[in-house]
């Protein structure tokens, strides 16, 4: 049922990316724990506008877990506590009262921080440009029935394309790898007959461009699958090896 | 009095875009490679416009306020796109598509334009699977479909409760290919704040870089705007946070016309309002209702119970439900058009029969499809749906009915463009839900996606070189031009002066009065003393605004409270808008429901003999009220009836 808690904000700010940054704490009283926390945020905001001061920047837009534009880094995970949702999906009542509650940027070299919490993940339309498509024009193509595709791979290919390119995958990474990003788009699209042409290509191409940007490289430690909002599985990183492999050794 | 000429081409319906194609002037390769394009907006329309005109070999520059393309607020559209591919056999056909459509809209849209989009629809679900969108697919490996609301057949097609984020996904690979090829260049958190006309014509925009807060001139030979609707002058809505209607008012006020401002929709399936904190409203898809059935209690003391929390839903038996839907529309049932099935729930709530704490709800039940088809059926349709309800509510939407109320959703009022895309400023137009149209008073489900990627990549593609084609000889301008240097100056003025005020109130704090004025006045249920309270209310609002805002930090650097100032500025004077055309309105059609004219039963009452025009505003100044033209409608191939979805 609907209650109200007080909890301590602790959160990170940043005037620039040069800027040395430091945490703040905001003491927050009386919040209905049906506020979702992205809300919670906004009444710290218009407290500290209504006293003159400069609001935390934070990014964040569709607010039901689907843009992959909010990434907050809350008490040591990417997104907070819950799992299989994002920032902008959890709720008040995930936290106890008179919890303090620690909000920090994604702390990546590939996501250099702009202001407070909000970070410059441009590196993964980047990565996206490299090979993250096929190549077909806009035009006539054949009659989309023309192409069947077994139920199970277009399930598969749906579980991979899910990915929300929010960066919360770099974000739990101890090497600050990308492998889960740039691995479940290349299984989406390899996956699938319309893919194949290129598959050997798009994986070098999107690997290589992910080294260029400074990303780490993959372990195996599954901090990314655990953290992902979307439950993305790390067997697309298996099979995103086996294809960039498979690539190297007929070059 | 000024003539609307919406260029419709001639000939017979199923002709008409095929006589434009076979007519039109193009553009040859060596020449579009000296045309510049701006696209603002990177959503289904702008990033699938971008990418197509990139292919095509134009110079793009595409604008997004998000810092990808792939945020656009078109990746939340859950449900599906329709198309008229009659992969089940079920009397499908573009003609049904285009009917549907027509009377969906309730007989507002503009007949060709409805007809194209229609004929276009199945080469977008062509076009999405070669990118490599993964649609649903039954086990044969054919693509799979389920029905939306305003149709008999089953011509939806989906990739689970994400469909608008996998066509999104797939215009972004192509757009992405395009930057890669360097056919287009990508200026992300960047936002459009003017348009520039040069003698008459559309040549580029000002724009201001969110990250250093500098402002910056871009030229072009034609200049798109995709940059969706203008839903959250209501403040609370199913938009993203930062999706807005500036760059459509711009437009207007740089003199292209405004059409139908006050169609709105109403979304009946959202969750309910809960607290004043509240930042936005959830949508849960329309395909719910494929399987779900939506009543309240037959006695009022049941739902006086239920408000007060001593009753349960799952305490009221079967026989004192009123599945008010299917009681009132047997032949559509669970499944009439959206404004339909708002209105349904709002009536039912206005007498008294609503649910939640708040007596404004209805339930949406699925004890019945469990019943039918077990729950491992339902999880697998609509598990993602259940468990954001879940997450969102804390109740276990298997076991409880979800609780849904009406909510902006989406406006069907945009920009005016003619047939060929293009708004009455030449070299400017207009894609998306950003133009007014296809969707006539209201728009079917499953239609937007549609819409969106009909315009990006087969109508605009097309038409804007039948504009380009006699632009060949223009040099590039130089964005030292006085009309660029006017427009910044303008707009640097504009944020000193909005800066200076220094007043008491936070941006959010006076968008949230406008939204309650809204809400309340030009609402789900409209009458002509409401919008003129409305007109005078939006009005002293626009005073506090220049009053008592007040912007912290340095704006001329990233500042967060000047950006979304901007934007009230400009959903202020969308609100005054939508008022004045629903007060001009003098009937109900679709999203558009004024209470003096309705049937005894309380369905909507048209007038088609006074009112079958598009309402194209004009801007006429910061202090007149704007000038209204008419386009008339003229409806030539279909018989203008009432919308029945009863028999």
């Amino acid at each position: 049922m609907e209650k109200n808690i007080n909890v301590k904000l602790k959160i990170w700010r940043q005037r620039g990316p040069k800027a040395k940054g430091e945490f703040k704490t905001y003491e927050m009283k009386d919040i209905p724990t049906d506020t979702s926390f992205l809300e919670t945020m906004d009444i710290l905001n218009e407290e500290l506008i209504s006293r003159g001061e400069e609001p935390i920047v934070f990014d964040h837009d569709c607010r039901e877990g689907i843009c992959g534009m909010c990434s907050l880094y809350i008490n040591g995970h990417p997104h907070g506590p819950a799992t299989g949702a994002t920032t902008c999906q959890m709720y008040m009542r995930r936290f106890a009262d008179g919890e303090t509650i620690t909000v920090e940027p994604w702390r990546s070299a590939g996501f250099p921080v702009i202001r407070d919490l909000m970070v410059d993940r441009s590196a993964y339309d980047k990565i996206m440009q490299a090979g993250g498509y096929t190549s077909v024009n806009t035009g006539a193509p054949q009659d989309a029935n023309a192409i069947l595709i077994p139920k199970d791979v277009a399930d598969e290919a749906m579980d991979a394309a899910a990915c929300i390119g929010c960066g919360a995958c770099v974000a739990a990474c101890k090497n600050g790898s990308a492998m889960l990003f740039v691995s479940a788009k290349v299984s989406q699209l390899n996956l699938l007959p319309q893919g194949k042409p290129e598959a050997a290509k798009r994986a070098k191409a999107m690997l290589a461009k992910m080294d260029e940007l400074g990303f780490g490289n993959c372990t195996n430690t599954r901090a990314c699958e655990a953290e992902c909002p979307k439950c993305v599985s790390i067997s697309h990183i298996a099979r995103l090896n086996r294809h960039f492999i498979g690539a190297k050794l007929k070059d | 009095m000024t003539k609307i000429d919406s260029k419709i081409p001639e000939g017979a319906l199923a002709e008409k875009w095929s006589n434009y194609k076979a007519h039109q002037k193009l553009v040859n390769p060596a020449n579009k490679r000296r045309l510049d394009i701006i696209v603002v907006g990177t959503g289904l329309a702008g990033a699938s416009a971008a990418a197509s005109l990139g292919e095509m070999g134009f110079n793009v520059l595409n604008f997004c306020i998000q810092d990808s393309p792939r945020r656009a607020h078109s990746i939340a559209a859950q449900g599906g796109i329709n198309a008229a591919k009659n992969y089940q056999n079920d009397g499908d056909s573009v003609y049904r598509l285009f009917y549907d459509t027509i009377k969906g809209g309730d007989y507002r849209a503009r007949e060709a334009n409805v007809y194209r989009l229609a004929e276009v629809s199945n080469a977008i679900i062509d076009q999405c699977v070669a990118q490599g969108v993964p649609f649903a697919r039954d086990y044969g490996g054919t693509l799979d479909n389920r029905s939306f609301g305003g149709a008999q057949v089953s011509r939806t097609f989906y990739a689970r409760g994400q469909t608008g984020q996998q066509l999104l996904l797939g215009a972004y690979s192509a757009l992405s290919r395009q930057v890669h090829t360097g056919s287009v260049k990508l200026y992300t958190r960047y936002e459009m704040l003017d348009l520039v006309v040069i003698e008459g014509r559309a040549r580029g925009i000002i724009a201001r870089n969110l990250v250093t807060g500098q402002i910056e001139r871009f030229a072009a030979h034609a200049v798109v705007i995709g940059t969706g609707g203008y839903g959250n002058a209501y403040f609370l809505s199913t938009n993203a946070m930062g999706s807005n209607g500036s760059a459509a008012i711009q437009c207007y006020r740089k003199g292209a016309y405004f059409a139908n401002p006050c169609f709105a929709q109403i979304h009946p399936t959202c969750i309910p309002v809960h607290g004043d904190k509240q930042s936005k409203l959830t949508l849960m898809s329309e395909s719910l209702r494929n399987d779900g059935r939506i009543w309240v209690p037959k006695k009022l003391e049941d739902a006086q119970a239920l408000q007060a929390g001593t009753k349960k839903a799952n305490d009221i038996p079967d026989e004192d439900r009123d599945f008010y839907l299917e009681r009132r529309y047997p032949a559509f049932g669970n499944l009439v058009p959206r404004d339909v099935a708002s209105r349904a729930a709002k009536e039912r709530c206005d007498a008294g029969f609503g649910v939640n704490n708040t007596g404004l709800a209805v339930f949406l039940d699925f004890k019945y499809a469990i019943e039918r088809l077990g729950e491992d059926v339902v999880r697998a349709r609509y598990g993602n749906l259940f468990d954001m309800y879940e997450e969102i509510t804390d109740e276990n939407p298997y076991h409880t009915p979800m609780m849904i109320f009406p909510a902006i959703h989406y406006t069907m009022g945009g920009i005016w463009v003619d047939y060929e895309l293009q708004t009455s400023i030449p070299g400017l137009f207009a894609i998306g839900e950003a133009n007014f149209s296809d969707h006539g008073a209201n728009r079917l489900g499953a239609s937007a996606l549609m819409q969106g990627l009909a315009d990006g990549y087969f109508v605009l593609p097309y038409t804007i070189q039948n504009y380009l084609s006699d632009q060949i000889q223009v040099p590039r301008f130089s964005t030292e031009r006085p009309e660029f240097v006017e427009a910044e100056k303008a707009i640097k003025e504009k944020i000193a002066k909005l800066k200076a005020i220094d007043g008491k109130h936070s941006v959010d704090s006076i968008h949230k009065k406008l939204g309650h004025i809204m809400w309340e006045y030009v609402g789900m249920g409209r009458t002509k003393e409401s919008l003129q309270r409305a007109i005078k209310e939006i009005q002293a609002l626009k005073e506090d605004f220049w009053t008592n805002v007040r912007i912290p930090g340095d704006v001329t650097d990233l500042n967060i409270e000047l950006e979304k100032a901007l934007r009230l500025e400009d959903f202020i004077e969308v609100g005054l808008l939508m008022a004045y055309d629903g007060l001009n309105r003098n009937e109900s059609c679709g999203g558009h429901f004024r209470e003096e004219y309705q049937t005894p039963e309380g369905e909507a009452l048209r007038d088609d003999e006074h009112y079958s025009y598009v309402s194209c505003w004009k801007y006429a100044g910061e202090s007149s009220a704007p000038e209204l033209i008419k386009e008339d409608l003229n409806y030539q191939f279909v018989k203008v009836q009432t919308r029945n979805y009863k028999s």
